[in-house]
């Protein structure tokens, strides 16, 4: 390793590690993971950015520490090894969420805790952390991560635009004067179904701008 | 006895773990591809949370909850060790899975074969720890209100996921549009279930 020509810091193939889950490998839409905490806490803007925040934390943390320890991790147990480092983050998270943000802690609840379980995080450990230095392992993390909160922070705004008629709890449905001529908020848009076909529709958008994307069966 | 059965209806119908929370929706994406896979799925996730809730259920009120730790002697009433919760619960999860794994090897074979490689991947899924976190956030009074839950939460995933598998078996003979067959076509379906079972709000005896 030490011969090694030393690479920029961020070289293109450093910096494509950060863009490409942003779209084309998009943890959510193509690599299908980490769904479950992905839906449940769009129905409004501001818990969606915090959870976003708080998985692109644990995952970049959990991507360097685990990359960091991969010559010392025993092959037989480094499923539990990896369960302890992201336990381990997601109490501090937690931790952390309750002290300074209670109210949006408590909207949460259980959806904190099952960060741990996210695939996400488990995936891109198993995948590349394991394989690779601290470093481009940091990058993937907040790759992944943002690839992740962008999903979430779309699926949010158009749930709680259409949902609540506010953006982040701004009125702006009412500011702009159209319920008076007779607009009216879609409930269904808060219910839990609807964040399922939201995403759904958004995969068929990316898939139809994408062909390369499309699935065959 | 009708307040277990209260609790046992809705876990299964009004609060399903994946059309109301979205639990568990990973494995249940990647494995419902047919019938009989996500049958064997659902029969160790039912498995598991039965063990695994009421287990948890224990630790939480005899060890991690503020003084709990009471039955050791008078000084340990003010210890709140609840801050353990995640990584206690993941570590049960961890245990139980590879318990229950080697029991099954031991005493059932066939079902050993047929479960095979799904039990490992329980671990991980994020209904199982869901269930427990659920079952401390809800404060259920005993043991049997709490294995009532997880057993409950455990058939409603079964349900769920032996569901969707179906309608894709059926769906390969329909002309669903290019971009989304696959996961999005999926994703639509799993929401029409979910507003179908919407219609089961309210239930209580």
């Amino acid at each position: 390793m030490s011969n090694k020509e030393k690479e920029p810091i961020f070289s293109a193939k450093n910096f494509k590690l950060l863009t490409t889950p942003l779209s084309t490998n998009n943890p959510i839409t193509i690599q299908v993971l980490g769904i479950c905490s992905a839906l449940a806490i769009t129905v409004k803007l501001k818990p969606a950015l915090v959870m976003a925040l708080s998985v692109i934390a644990v995952i970049s943390v959990s991507n360097v520490v685990i990359a960091a320890l991969r010559n010392y991790i025993p092959e037989r147990i480094r499923i539990i090894v990896q369960l302890v480092v992201i336990a381990t983050l997601v109490i501090l998270v937690d931790q952390i969420l309750k002290a300074y943000a209670f109210d949006v802690s408590k909207q949460l609840s259980v959806f904190v805790g099952l960060i741990i379980t996210n695939c996400i995080i488990m995936g891109r450990l198993e995948a590349f952390a394991m394989a690779n230095k601290p470093w481009p392992a940091f990058l993937d993390g907040l790759g992944n991560g943002a690839g992740y909160g962008l999903i979430l922070v779309i699926v949010s705004f158009f749930r709680e635009l259409l949902g609540s008629g506010t953006i982040y709890g701004y009125p702006v449905i009412e500011k702009l004067g159209l319920y008076s001529i007779g607009y009216e908020n879609n409930g269904m848009m808060i219910l839990p179904p609807m964040a399922l076909i939201v995403v759904g529709l958004i995969i068929w958008v990316q898939r139809g701008a994408d062909k390369s994307l499309i699935e065959d069966k | 006895m009708e307040n277990l059965l209260n609790i046992f209806i809705k876990s299964i119908f009004v609060e399903n773990m994946v059309f109301a929370f979205f639990l568990g929706m990973c494995s249940y994406l990647a494995v419902s591809k047919t019938v009989k896979t996500s049958m064997g799925l659902g029969i160790a996730v039912i498995f598991v949370l039965l063990i695994t809730v009421p287990v948890n259920f224990l630790i939480e009120k005899y060890i991690l909850q503020k003084g709990a730790l009471v039955w050791l002697g008078e000084g340990f009433a003010d210890v709140d060790l609840s801050f353990l919760t995640f990584i206690v619960f993941i570590a049960v999860i961890a245990a139980m899975v590879q318990l229950v794994e080697m029991i099954i090897e031991k005493f059932s074979p066939p079902l050993y074969n047929s479960l095979g490689i799904f039990l490992p991947l329980i671990a991980v899924n994020c209904a199982i720890l869901g269930a427990s976190l659920f079952m401390q956030e809800r404060e259920y009074a005993n043991i049997g209100e709490a294995t009532v839950f997880g057993f409950g939460s455990g058939i409603g995933w079964f349900l769920a996921i032996v569901g969707i598998a179906a309608i894709r078996e059926k769906l390969r003979y329909s002309n669903v549009p290019d971009p989304l067959k696959g996961l999005g076509i999926t994703f639509i379906l799993t929401g029409l279930m979910a507003i179908a079972f919407m219609g089961f709000m309210g239930i209580t005896i």
